[in-house]
Formats: structure tokens, sequence, C-alpha cells
């Protein structure tokens, strides 16, 4: 019963629980608009490059690392596809070689926290204004945006017959990929026991360096590809691109459950939070609330996905302690009449 | 270093007399090292300076040099509250928005109150930040939970509650007093009244941190969380001081930034948390506590700032200015991490040749 009642009480089900009641309250709110296809299409496309990021961001954060520099990797290879485009490189080298680049520098990150032992936080800051820098280095503060519409088209129409935006369906998958990498395979396991004690993981034979190197790469590239995604979306590619969006991401990761410590969190989780984080900034919009205020409840709800579970714990550690509490007062009794059963044995010298 | 400590003081424990002085000559070589990085800073400053001298020898001149410290007293003094903090193996990534608001709030009470004398002004700047720290320490230290995720939070609260307040609307000169102004502008024996204002608050925070009892707890704290409980330390009071006057000097920061630009919007210090930070890693405090310096901390800032416009000066395009200041960050913590491994190495070997004179 316990259990089951746990069960119910996750993070998880309280962001489905909300994320109902903003749909509801919005379309009320609109007259069905929220909920109309036009609508969510936006909504849709409004989030991509945070639900990209936030894929392989929550693993990177269910190893107990944290990076920063994913909105400066999307900078640059939102840089390094205007300079290359504007030297004459077809779109179809451009691309791979961006997504390579953005793999190099998760790569840099990586090794840098893995061979030097440095603490992520302190080196994802480093390369965040390392990368956001050589995008300026690459681009300058010009834009390209005569980019053909053959590409453009992607960030603009949805995927014919329905409403889906495409970087939704390449999130959509990605999603799964992602999922079943880390809540299906024994990296996903390997990645948990290293965010949750990377001491014991090491000894039961986990690389443990290795997977954190992964980790570091695969949030690299993915950042790359929301660069290309964000570049095609608005038709720009400009070196200050997704300039903040480190803090965004970072949020709709926690916001999904993910434990800052390591160790705990689920992808689930995080897509219901990208997707809460979403409507209620789009939500907000429709209803012509300032975006002041939107900054206001992403933070309140970012505390209140810490607070939340922190205070759970507290109790049940109470409720348990309630229940442990005659277990452990006649264990205490015990152990004191054994200590005083022993003296007694040993007798005054 | 943590470690490293502990170490050492299970040798001194297991062994007799003649380890208490390899005890303190350990000491001696952590603390030697530890002036080193300061001295390390310094020079690299001077090394900075001096290139860019040669190639525009007006760069020396006291009013340049004047202008050096002007532009780095902001950062410097957020980072003496950041160190606070840090050392604690806490972060606070508020203290940008925490400028911006109290910034905002007391321009606005300035402008609505003509007649308001400077000091209470300014302290209301200072109470502002120090409410908003102490909500991020109360949160942090009763709530229990992780500070970089607390602050981001109040990151975004503190600035949109800024741009509510504000409304669209700015604070210009004209609306301030004269005095307030002067305070920005104006120098005393030379030297601009924000350098000096900053001077103190660095004396004083290096002054806690090195002499008082709850100030060398907030090392303790940051080296070893759980052995500081075990040992007494009142971890929860003293993380959430901590916090609070990391909030209340960026409210002082708020108010001087006022002072010196005149105008001030709502967006006043946005992003500056991440330059705070990078001027307190490469002034050597480590972002996993206990270790660093508030001297240090300030001079990283000293050093950011002096690049920025040593890279304006030499003509190198402005675009590779981040660049340049996220390689020296990394640079810095990577040069930190070697040392700190030499020295591990170092103190391991004393201990162990320590360890066979006793068996001898």
């Amino acid at each position: 019963m316990a259990d089951r009642i746990r069960a119910v009480l996750r993070w998880e089900t309280a962001l489905v629980v909300l994320l109902v009641a903003v749909a509801v309250v919005g379309s009320v709110r609109t007259d069905g608009t929220f909920l109309s296809g036009g609508n969510l299409f936006y909504l849709g496309l409004d989030i991509a490059e945070i639900a990209l990021i936030a894929l392989p961001l929550t693993l990177v954060i269910a190893a107990a690392e944290i990076d920063l520099s994913v909105a400066s990797v999307l900078g640059l290879s939102s840089a390094l596809i205007g300079w290359l485009w504007t030297a004459g490189w077809p779109l179809e080298t451009i691309l791979p070689v961006v997504v390579l680049v953005g793999a190099a520098c998760g790569a840099l990150n990586g090794l840098l926290v893995t061979r030097l032992g440095l603490p992520s936080l302190a080196v994802t800051i480093g390369t965040m204004a390392l990368f956001r820098g050589l995008a300026l280095v690459v681009l300058g503060d010009t834009a390209v945006a005569d980019f053909p519409a053959s590409y453009t088209q992607f960030g603009t129409t949805p995927v014919p017959g329905t409403n889906l935006p495409y970087p939704i369906l390449l999130f959509a998958v990605l999603a799964v990929v992602f999922a079943v990498l880390l809540h299906a395979s024994s990296f996903g396991r390997a990645v948990f026991a290293v965010g949750a004690n990377e001491e014991a993981a090491r000894f039961s034979g986990v690389r443990v360096k290795r997977t954190k190197l992964v980790l570091f790469v695969l949030t690299g590239a993915v950042a790359a590809l929301a660069g290309i995604v964000y570049t095609f979306r608005f038709s720009s590619a400009r070196a200050d691109n997704g300039t903040g969006l480190e803090l965004a991401v970072v949020a709709a990761v926690l916001l999904g459950g993910v434990s800052i410590f390591g160790g705990r969190g689920t992808l689930g989780g995080v897509v219901a939070g990208v997707l809460l984080l979403g409507s209620l900034r789009n939500l907000l919009i429709l209803d012509d609330v300032s975006t002041e205020v939107l900054t206001v409840v992403t933070g309140l709800l970012l505390l209140v996905s810490v607070l939340v579970p922190a205070v759970g714990r507290r109790l049940g550690r109470r409720v348990d302690n309630s229940r442990l509490g005659r277990r452990v007062d006649n264990s205490r009794l015990g152990r004191r009449a054994g200590r005083r059963a022993a003296t007694s044995a040993a007798g005054p010298p | 270093m943590s470690g490293l400590t502990v170490e050492s003081d299970v040798d001194q424990a297991s062994a007799g007399q003649r380890p208490a002085r390899r005890g303190a000559a350990a000491r001696r070589l952590v603390d030697r090292v530890g002036r080193v990085r300061e001295l390390g800073i310094l020079v690299a400053l001077v090394v900075v300076v001096a290139v860019t001298a040669v190639a525009n020898p007006a760069f020396v001149s006291p009013q340049s040099l004047r202008d050096l410290l002007l532009n780095a007293s902001i950062i410097a003094l957020l980072a003496v509250g950041q160190t606070l903090v840090v050392v604690t193996r806490n972060v606070d990534l508020s203290v940008g928005s925490v400028l911006g608001l109290a910034a905002f709030l007391t321009a606005q009470t300035f402008a609505a109150n003509p007649g308001l004398p400077l000091l209470p002004g300014l302290l209301l700047g200072v109470l502002i930040g120090l409410a908003c720290g102490a909500l991020n320490g109360l949160v942090v230290a009763a709530g229990q939970v992780p500070s970089l995720v607390v602050t981001l939070g109040t990151l975004y609260v503190f600035r949109g509650l800024d741009f509510t307040l504000a409304r669209g609307r700015q604070v210009n000169a004209a609306d301030l007093p004269d005095a307030l102004l002067s305070l920005g502008s104006g120098r005393l024996l030379g030297i601009p009244n924000l350098v000096l204002i900053t001077l103190v608050v660095i004396a004083a925070g290096a002054l806690y941190l090195r002499a008082y009892r709850s100030g060398r707890e907030l090392y303790a704290i940051g080296s070893n969380p759980d052995a500081a409980v075990l040992a007494g330390i009142p971890v929860g009071r003293r993380v959430f001081v901590a916090f609070t006057v990391s909030g209340a000097v960026a409210g002082l920061a708020g108010a001087l930034w006022m002072a010196r630009y005149g105008t001030v919007d709502a967006a006043a210090g946005t992003g500056l948390e991440l330059q705070v930070v990078s001027a307190v890693v490469v002034g050597g405090v480590v972002i996993s506590g206990g270790s660093g310096t508030v001297a240090g901390a300030a001079l990283g800032a000293l050093l950011l700032g002096t690049i920025t416009s040593c890279l304006v000066v030499l003509r190198i395009p402005a675009f590779w200015q981040q660049a340049i200041t996220g390689a020296l960050l990394l640079a810095a913590i990577t040069v930190d991490r070697l040392v700190a491994l030499r020295l591990a190495a170092a103190l391991r070997r004393s201990s162990r040749a320590g360890r066979r004179d006793e068996g001898g």
C-alpha cells in the first residue's frame, strides 16, 4: 500500500497532473485556441532547442555532472553554419561537420573533467565563454540569412498531414533513443551508478571516465544539432544565437525531477518538464501576460521542483521514524541491557 | 585539498612527536602554495599590463590605471560575497539579479524622494540584497536543497520581479541626486570612491575569513560538510549567513552600480553571475569548497577586467575577448589542479618517509 502511494506521489505524476491542469485552464481561458493545432505547432517550435538539449543533459546530470556550455555550442554551430555557407560549402557537408565540431566541443569538456579530474561546473563555465568566444571569432557580429528555402522550411512548416513541427519529430525520435539508452541499457545503468556513487561504480567494474566522456560528447553533438535547428528556424546564423539558453535547459531538466546530485531521474519526467515549461510559456503569452511574469514562474517552478521532494523526503523520514520508533527503542534498551550484563560478568577486578 | 589535511592529521595521530614537526612542514608547504597562487595572479597581472604598456605607454598613465581598478571594482565586490559562499561548497548564481533588483529599486527611491540623504538610500540597496540573500540562504540551509538549483531559480525570480516592478521604465541620471552621482564618479586622494569602498569590503571579508572562528568554520564546512556537522559546527546557520552576506554585498554593488552609471533599467547586471564565478575561480577559490581567499578572488576579478581592457588597447578584435577569457579560466583551473596533484604526491612522500623513520 505504502509503495503504491509512493508510486502515485512521484514527481513525474505531479508533472503530468500539472500539465493536464495547464491544458484545461489554457483551453478554457483561450476558448480552445490553446489546444488548437496551429497553436500546438508554435508551442512545439518554441521549445524545440530546449527540448533537444534537455535529453542528453538529463544523462549528464543523472551522472552527477553538469554542462553549462550547451548554449555556447549551439551558438558556435550556428556561427559555423553561417561561415561555411558564406565560404561556399554545400549544406550537405556543413551539417555533419557542425555536428562533429559539437561532439569535439563535448569531448574537450569530457576530457578536462575525466582526465584532469576537474569539476564540470568550473570547466563548462570556462568552455561556455570559450565556445561563445570562438563563435564570435568565426562570424563576428554579422548575420547570415540567405539559406535555401528547402532547408528553412523545416522550421516554418509542419510535417505534412500533421501539426507536428519537424524539430519536434526529431525530438520525439531522440527522446525514444535516449529513453532506451538511459532506462533499458547497461550504459544507462552505468550512468545511474556513476551518479549515485562514483567510487562504488568504479569498484563494480563500471568504466566511470569512459561513461562520462561519452555523455559529454553526446551532449555536444546534440547541442550542435539544436544549433542547426535554431539557425534554420529563424533562418539566421548568428554567433549570439541561444545566449542564456543553458539556464533554461538546466531548469527544464531539474523541473523534470532529475536530482542535481545524480543517480536519480527519468527521461519521461524530463519530457513532461519540458512540455510543462513550454505550455506555461505559451499559455502566458496567449493570455497576454508579460514575459517577466513568465521568468518569475520559471524560477518558482524550479524552486518548487527541489523543495517538494526535499520536504517529502523529510516527512517520509519522520513517518518511517515514528513507525520504527518502538523497534529502535527496544533495540536500544536491549543493547543497554546487554552491556550491563557484559560489565557485570566481567565484574570488578 | 580536504583529503590532504585529513590524511596528514591521521598520520599525526598514528605516530608520535616527530610527525608534529612533519605536519608543520606540510602545512608550511600548503601555505606557501596558497601564497604562490595569489602571487601567480599578480605576476600574470603585471605581465599583461607590461606587455600592453609596451604597445601603448598611455596604458600605465594614472588615469588609465584608475579606470582599470574602477571597472573591476563591482565584479571584485561581488567576488568577495561569492567567495564566502563558494568556500562552503555552495554557489550563488543569483548575484546578477540581486544587483539589478537592488540597483533599480534604490534608483527609483532616490528619484521619487529627491530629498533623501545618501546613506539611508545606499543602505536600502544593501537591505534589499540582504533580504534576497537571506531567502537564498533560508531555502538552501533549511530545505537542504542544492544551492545551484535554488540560486538558479531565484536568478529568474529576482530578475522577473525586477522587470515586473520596472515595467519598462528606466531611471536616468537627471533623476538622481548629485551627491550620489559624485559618489560614483568622485575620488579621494586620487583613488576612485568605488575602489575605496571595494577595498574596505575586501579587507573586512579577508579579516572575517582569516581571523574569526565562524569564518574559519566556513572552510571546514566546505572541506567536509559531514565532518563539520560532527565537529559541532552549526552548518545550516553558517551557510545561511554566507548567502545573506553575499546578497547584502550584491545589494551594495547594485547601489554603487547605480551611483556609477546613473542610468538604471531592469536589465542592469544581467549575466554578471558567470563573470563573478569566473573571477572567483581564476582567483584560486576552489569551486568544490574549502579553499581560497577573498583577496585572490578580487585579484581574479581585476585580472579578468584588465585583460578585457588590454585587448581593446592592443586593438585585438573585441570578438576574441570572450574566447580568451574562457581559455584563461580553463588554464587557471588546470594549473591549480596540476599543482594540487603535485602537492598531494609530495605530502604522501613526506609522510611515507616519516613513517619509515618511525619504524627505524
